[in-house]
C-alpha cells in the first residue's frame, strides 16, 4: 500500500474514532468539564444509576427491542428464505431496500398519520411495530446474504439419502443457517435499542413510554452534562460488543 | 415470505401513500385533517420562495456532505482493499463499526468537541493558535461536519464491495500496457467502481437531506433544513397536511434518486460483463 493511502486511512479511522473515545475518556473524568482533567472517577456512572428516568427509559428500550427483535428475525429469516427461491423481482428488492433508506422522520410521521387515522393507541407496543418495519429489511438483507453463498448441494444429498423435506430443513439447511439468523437478530436489537425518531413519534406521550435515545435527546436539550458523557458510553459499549458478536457469528456461518 | 411483505406494506407502503393522500386536505380547526375540505393550497405554500430556500439549502447542504463523504470514503476504501487480505475484514469492520452505534451519541459527541469551550477550542487556545474561540458550533460548518462524520462509512462499505467485484486483472493489464498508476485509476478502476460511488452518493443524499438529528443538534435551531421543517409542522405548528406535503416531496426525490443510481449500477454492470 503507498504511503499517502496508509496516512488516509489511518486519518480516517482516526476521524471515526476521535468523537467517541473523546466521550469515553470524558465519562470518567471527574472534573465532568473537557477543559480540565480532575483524576478518574466513576462518580457520573453512580450518578446515573441513581436516576429514575434513565433507568425506566432503558427498561423500556430493553423491551422495546427485545420484542421488535423476536418478531422481525422470524419475519425476516422467513423473508430470506422465501426471497432466495422465488424468482428475481426489481419491486420486491426495492421494497426490501426501500426501509433502509427511508429518511426516518418520514416513516415516523408516516406511522403517527397512520396510527392516529385508524385510531390505534400508542405506546410501547407501537414502537416494536414500527421498529420490526426497518428490522425486517435488515434481518433479509443479512440471511439472504449467507442463504446466497449456501451449499444447497448439501440438501440435495440429505435429500437423495431419503430424508425429507421438514427433517432436511431442520437437520441441514437450519444449523447450518443459524449463525447467521442470530447474527441478524443481534444487528435488529442493537438498531431497535439506538433508534430515536421513530421511536419519538409513535411512543404517545408520558415516561411510561420513554424511551432511553427519548430520554437522551432530553439530557442534550437540556445542555451538555457529564451524565450524558456516562450513558453514551454504556449505550456504544453495548452496540460494540453486539455487532462484534454479530460479525464473529456471521463469519463462522460463512466459513 | 408473506408475514414479512404484509408487513412493509401494511406499515411502510400504506402509511407513505397515506402522506401522499394527506397532502391534498385542509388542517382541521385544531389540528389533524379536516377530511371534507380537499385542497391544493399545501402544494401552492410548498413552493412559496420561504421553502423553496429550506429545500435548496438541505439539497446543498446534503450534497456536500455527499461529495466530502466520498472524498473519504472512496480513498479509505480503496486503502483497506490493497491491505493485506487477512487484514481486511477488520479494517473494514472497523470502519463500519460507529456506523451501528447510537446516531444520536455519535452527533452529541460533536457538541462536546466543538462548543466554545469544548476539547478543540480549548486546545487551540491553550497553544495559543486563536485568541477567541472559534465559531464551531451551530453554523453550516458543523451540521456538514455530522453528517460527512455519520454517513463516510457507508461510503467506505459501498465503494470497497465494488472494488472487490471488479476483476483485479483489468487494473494489472492497463499496467503492463504502459499505463500510468493515475491514468489506470481514471480510466479503469473508478469507472468499474462506479456502481459503487453511485450507491454511497444515493445514501449519504438521501439520508442527509432528509436529517433531523444533525441540523437540530449541530445547526441549534439557527439553521433549518427539509426534516426539521417537517417535525415543526407536526409537533409544533401541528398542520400535519403542510408536513405531510413537505414528507411527499422528500419520498419524491428519494425515489428519483434511487432509480437514477438502479440505472448507473446497471450501467457499470453492463460494462463488466
Amino acid at each position: 500500500m503507498p504511503n499517502a493511502l496508509r496516512v488516509h486511512l489511518a486519518g480516517t479511522f482516526a476521524f471515526l474514532y476521535l468523537p467517541i473515545v473523546v466521550l469515553m475518556v470524558l465519562s470518567l473524568n471527574k472534573a465532568g468539564l473537557p477543559t480540565a482533567w480532575g483524576g478518574i472517577s466513576f462518580e457520573w456512572y453512580g450518578k446515573l444509576f441513581a436516576n429514575d428516568k434513565v433507568l425506566s427509559a432503558a427498561r423500556n428500550s430493553f423491551v422495546v427491542a427485545l420484542f421488535a427483535t423476536l418478531i422481525s428475525t422470524v419475519i425476516g429469516t422467513m423473508l430470506a428464505f422465501g426471497v432466495v427461491r422465488a424468482r428475481p423481482s426489481a419491486t420486491r428488492d426495492a421494497l426490501l431496500f426501500a426501509p433502509m433508506i427511508i429518511p426516518d422522520i418520514v416513516l415516523a410521521i408516516a406511522l403517527l398519520s397512520f396510527f392516529t387515522l385508524i385510531k390505534f393507541k400508542l405506546g410501547l407496543h407501537s414502537i416494536v411495530l414500527a421498529h420490526v418495519v426497518f428490522n425486517i429489511a435488515f434481518v433479509c438483507a443479512v440471511v439472504r446474504a449467507r442463504l446466497q453463498s449456501f451449499d444447497w448441494s448439501l440438501v440435495e444429498v440429505s435429500r437423495d439419502l431419503g430424508a425429507s423435506a421438514p427433517t432436511t430443513f431442520l437437520r441441514i439447511t437450519f444449523p447450518l443457517v443459524l449463525p447467521s439468523i442470530i447474527a441478524a437478530a443481534l444487528l435488529a436489537f442493537t438498531l431497535s435499542i439506538d433508534e430515536f425518531i421513530i421511536a419519538y413519534f409513535t411512543a404517545g406521550a408520558g415516561q411510561s413510554s420513554t424511551t432511553l435515545p427519548m430520554q437522551i435527546y432530553a439530557m442534550i436539550r437540556f445542555g451538555v452534562t457529564p451524565e450524558i458523557n456516562a450513558v453514551a458510553t454504556i449505550v456504544m459499549g453495548v452496540s460494540f460488543v453486539l455487532v462484534f458478536l454479530s460479525q464473529r457469528l456471521n463469519r463462522e456461518a460463512e466459513a | 415470505m408473506a408475514p414479512g411483505v404484509l408487513w412493509l406494506l401494511g406499515l411502510m407502503v400504506v402509511p407513505c401513500l397515506l402522506i401522499f393522500l394527506l397532502a391534498f386536505f385542509e388542517r382541521g380547526t385544531y389540528g389533524g385533517i379536516d377530511w371534507n375540505a380537499p385542497t391544493l393550497e399545501n402544494l401552492k405554500r410548498a413552493a412559496d420562495p420561504l421553502y423553496l430556500t429550506i429545500f435548496w439549502d438541505s439539497a446543498r447542504i446534503a450534497l456536500l456532505a455527499t461529495i466530502l463523504a466520498l472524498l473519504i470514503g472512496y480513498p479509505a476504501a480503496y486503502a483497506i482493499s490493497k491491505a493485506q487480505e487477512k487484514h481486511q475484514t477488520a479494517l473494514l469492520f472497523l470502519a463500519m463499526l460507529p456506523f451501528w452505534t447510537n446516531y444520536l451519541i455519535r452527533t452529541y459527541a460533536w457538541i462536546v468537541l466543538l462548543n466554545p469551550a469544548g476539547l478543540i477550542n480549548t486546545q487551540l487556545m491553550y497553544l495559543g493558535l486563536v485568541k477567541e474561540p472559534l465559531p464551531l458550533l451551530y453554523n453550516e460548518f458543523a451540521v456538514v461536519l455530522g453528517l460527512v462524520y455519520n454517513y463516510t462509512p457507508f461510503v467506505i462499505l459501498a465503494v470497497f464491495s465494488s472494488l472487490q467485484r471488479m476483476d483485479p486483472s483489468l487494473p494489472e493489464a492497463s499496467r503492463d500496457l504502459g499505463a500510468g498508476a493515475w491514468t489506470t485509476f481514471y480510466r479503469i478502476t473508478l469507472p468499474l467502481t462506479a456502481a459503487g460511488v453511485a450507491a454511497g452518493a444515493a445514501f449519504v443524499f438521501v439520508l442527509s437531506i432528509g436529517n433531523f438529528i444533525t441540523p437540530d443538534l449541530l445547526g441549534g435551531g439557527k439553521l433549518q433544513m427539509v426534516g426539521n421543517l417537517i417535525y415543526d409542522q407536526f409537533l409544533t405548528a401541528r398542520d400535519w397536511p403542510f408536513g405531510a406535503t413537505l414528507s411527499g416531496l422528500l419520498i419524491a426525490i428519494m425515489m428519483i434518486l434511487l432509480f437514477a443510481q438502479a440505472v448507473a449500477a446497471n450501467r457499470a454492470g453492463g460494462r463488466h460483463a
